[in-house]
């Protein structure tokens, strides 16, 4: 046994009202910058739908993910290393920018610097790619809340695979919304396509980053991440992802999504892991087995044998206090009704959702019957196939048990709280149906319903040594010119800056030695050679001259 | 002037490249990358890009071979000069069609997808001056003077002055017999080098043979995590 931690979020789709707060505030945390106008680290989905980018669920197309051979062995879906290497040229799965959306801003000018006439002046859209005039066809959100569904939903990959089952008719339709981020996977596929070992999983918490100075810009990260969360910053040719706000959570504090959520739904916590059983749970034959040998990877912090072997791994006495105190933890494994998103593509994904109800509820309210009794819901579960399968594909390789058992949890709850809030006698049998005790189900819904911010979000500091510590608190080590964390001008950062290379050496040197980011020199110091006109020397070129007191002049 | 061009402007060149490289892995690792535009534009790349990338690793083992190992050595290996030439002058032929028409498919791509060309920076259309007019001289000697001219030897010329540059005892003399179109390849080739270290070419040296061999799954830590900026007086790590 070899204990690991392991940063994890959960996510309750029941509360989710699809207002994109999480993506927005995300996008201006991290990449509201040019080159990134397309990625959203975290973007909220509306299913039955497309998902962005469009259709990444149809691994036939995209070949993300492993898959597990006749022998048993895994292996990533995109083939071997070799046959890898040779596309590095042109990479046949790789998304286009029209699999996302092409990024486009307004003229605003005209509207103020028209002349004065009989027209009206309007702001036509402009492409930001290629800065020509363009038509929006399509965007990141664009069948949100199945707007357009009769043409975009039934090509949704999930509900293809159900087949006939489905009908999309208008009045028997549900929905639900389904925020991503990267799942900063125990197994990731990305890290493993990454030709350059630039794509790591930090030992101390699992985050998966992309080491910005080892990136080569191969881009086999992108098309192995069967859940595209990896994006490719067209202006400095290297790959983005989510970060799971590290900055933040090594101090302490939440990611933005989280910490921004409008619906509180999301936890995030500590897992302890054992990193040797990673690869045989990734690898068990039957699909439908993967979600229960993903949970048994996940280690009981309670457990006396599990706590000594994390204190032989050094895994701090806090860090190990915060893994018994784990939200997420307490939902996946102890009530065992949060589930990973798509486990058959055998990443071991560490973010996991509480399926939605409502497409039940809703159900059952609309026909007049009492959506809070339980046994309408269960019967409603039993009978209601299309939610309740649609779900299965999406959470659990198509086993519709475990589902439905976090459905009956929630509806169970649902009836037994009712009767409380209405001054009535607790009612144990509606807590045995579902094999738990009234307790658990109150503490299941104190959790659920009226958890406090220091409850939904257990997270140690993170142990550094102090020099290194210091050194990050100084500046983000990501905030320089084009990098990650460099705030743009705009929303999308500015129209167009020479990518990172030789004009902006200097500036690159003196962000790499400089001791404190406000050391650094205003402006980005771009300046492009062939239009430069000579004269004063190009700025960011060269070290600032020193004058004779000694002093730095520009 | 000979030993201008033949002495100095190699070593100039050389250091160009090699001081260049240097700097820039040691300063400007965030902008070393392909910067792949693929994104933008797909058809065309998927073939202009394999064509181009494995038409010019071709004729990389053909320069290799022809100006690192000397005629008497294949010759001792039982290679007859003859065979020697017909092997040189096919491969070359193959391997540098592939790369022409690679090139040529990715700059027409260039020029004319309007997203890739606005993504052109300016040392990238230098970058593709030099190394179109040195594949363009270089096709002209394949084709021109090898497959349809006289021939010529030039493992009795540019090869010889090629390795000595590298022992340090440049040999300039032995670039006079070559005819004028092998001067002009050398030498704008010399330019392409100087050039190479402030372009995106740089990304040939990452090539991710490594990638073969290392373990699936990257795992780092924090600490190790390495920064160019020294430590702070008085913060340096314990046993530094
Ligand atoms: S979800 Fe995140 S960690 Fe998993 S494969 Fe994709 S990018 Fe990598
Ligand atoms: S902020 Fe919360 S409620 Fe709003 S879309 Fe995001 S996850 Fe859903």
């Amino acid at each position: 046994m070899r204990v690991m931690a392991q940063m994890g979020m959960v996510m309750n789709l029941d509360k989710c009202i699809g207002c994109h707060t999480c993506s927005v505030t995300c996008k201006q945390a991290w990449t509201n910058r040019t080159g990134v106008e397309y990625v959203w680290f975290n973007n909220v989905e509306t299913r039955p739908g497309l998902g962005y980018p469009r259709m990444h669920e149809d691994q036939e197309k995209w070949g993300g993910g492993w898959v597990r051979t006749a022998k048993g062995k895994l292996r990533l879906r995109s083939g071997g290393r070799l046959k890898r290497l040779s596309r590095i040229f042109s990479n046949p799965k790789l998304p286009g920018l029209k699999d996302y959306y092409e990024p486009w801003t307004y003229e605003y000018d005209t509207l103020l610097n028209a002349p004065a006439g009989d027209d009206v002046p309007v702001a036509r859209p402009k492409s930001l790619i290629t800065g020509l005039p363009m038509q929006i066809r399509w965007s990141a959100n664009w069948d949100d809340d199945l707007g357009g569904a009769p043409e975009y939903a039934p090509q949704d990959p999930v509900l293809k695979k159900l087949g006939d089952l489905v009908k999309l008719e208008f009045e028997k339709t549900f929905m639900f919304h389904l925020p991503r981020i990267c799942e900063h996977c125990l197994n990731p596929a990305c890290v493993a396509s990454c030709p350059s070992g630039a794509m790591y999983k930090r030992v101390e918490d699992g985050i998966v980053l992309v080491d910005q100075d080892g990136c080569r810009g191969w881009r086999m990260c992108v098309s192995g991440c069967p859940y595209k969360k990896v994006y490719f910053n067209h202006r400095t040719g290297k790959a983005e992802k989510c970060t799971f706000c590290y900055p933040r959570v090594e101090a302490g504090v939440p990611t933005v999504c989280a910490e921004t959520c409008v619906g509180r739904l999301r936890y995030i916590g500590l897992f302890l892991y054992d990193a040797d059983a990673v690869l045989a749970a990734a690898s068990v034959e039957n699909e439908h087995d993967l979600l229960e040998a993903q949970r048994a990877v996940i280690l009981d912090p309670n457990d006396a044998t599990v706590i000594a072997a994390a204190r032989a791994e050094s895994i701090p006495e806090d860090w190990i206090e915060a893994a018994q105190k784990s939200p997420v933890y307490a939902l996946t494994n102890r009530y065992r009704i949060a589930l990973p998103l798509h486990p058959e593509y055998r990443t071991m994904p560490m973010v996991w959702y509480i399926p939605p109800l409502s497409p039940v509820v809703d159900a059952v309210s609309s026909t007049g019957a009492d959506g809070e009794d339980k046994d309408t819901l269960f019967a409603a579960i039993d009978q209601l196939r299309i939610p309740v399968e649609y779900l299965a594909e999406i959470f659990s390789a198509g086993d519709p048990k475990p589902v439905e058992y976090s459905l009956r949890v929630l509806a169970a709850m649902r009836s037994y709280m009712r009767r409380i809030n209405l001054g009535e006698e607790r009612d144990e049998s509606i807590a045995t149906a579902v094999g738990m005790t009234g307790r658990t189900i109150e503490d299941l819904y104190r959790l659920l319903a009226i958890a406090k911010y220091e409850d939904r979000y257990v997270i140690p500091a993170a142990h550094v040594e102090a020099g290194l510590a210091l050194d990050e608190i100084a500046g983000c080590s990501l905030d320089y010119a084009g990098g990650p964390g460099m705030g743009g001008t705009g929303p999308f950062g500015e129209l167009a800056t020479v990518p990172a290379s030789v004009e902006t050496f200097q500036l690159t040197k003196q962000r790499a030695e400089a001791n404190r980011y406000a050391d650094l020199p205003e402006g980005t110091g771009a300046v492009d050679l062939l239009t430069w006109s000579g004269g004063t020397p190009p700025r960011g070129m060269f070290p600032p001259r020193r004058d004779a007191d000694g002093q730095d002049s520009p | 002037m000979n030993s201008f061009i033949w002495i100095v402007v190699p070593y100039v060149a050389l250091t160009c490249f090699a001081v260049g490289l240097s700097w820039r892995y040691r300063y400007d690792k965030f902008g070393w990358t392909s910067r792949s535009s693929q994104m933008y534009e797909n058809r065309l790349l998927a073939w202009g890009g394999p064509l181009f990338h494995f038409g010019i690793l071709g004729v990389l083992v053909g320069h290799v071979v022809g100006l690192v190992i000397p005629a008497d050595w294949t010759t001792r290996a039982g290679l007859s000069e003859e065979n020697y030439h017909r092997m040189a002058v096919t491969t070359g032929v193959v391997f540098g069609l592939m790369t022409v028409v690679g090139l040529v498919l990715l700059v027409y791509r260039r020029r004319l997808t309007p997203s890739v060309f606005r993504a052109t920076t300016g040392m990238d259309k230098a970058m593709y001056v030099m190394l179109g007019g040195v594949i363009a001289v270089g096709m002209y000697n394949s084709f021109v003077v090898q497959l349809l001219g006289p021939g010529h030897d030039y493992r009795e010329d540019v090869a010889v002055w090629f390795r000595s540059v590298f022992w340090f005892q440049p040999d300039a003399g032995a670039m006079q017999g070559a005819p004028l179109s092998f001067q002009l390849h050398a030498l704008m080739a010399m330019g392409l080098f100087a050039l190479w270290p402030f372009t995106r070419l740089v990304h040939v040296f990452s090539a991710p043979v490594g990638y073969l061999v290392r373990p699936y799954i990257v795992y780092r830590s924090r600490d190790r995590h390495g920064s160019a900026r020294p430590p702070r007086r008085g913060w340096e790590k314990v046993g530094s």
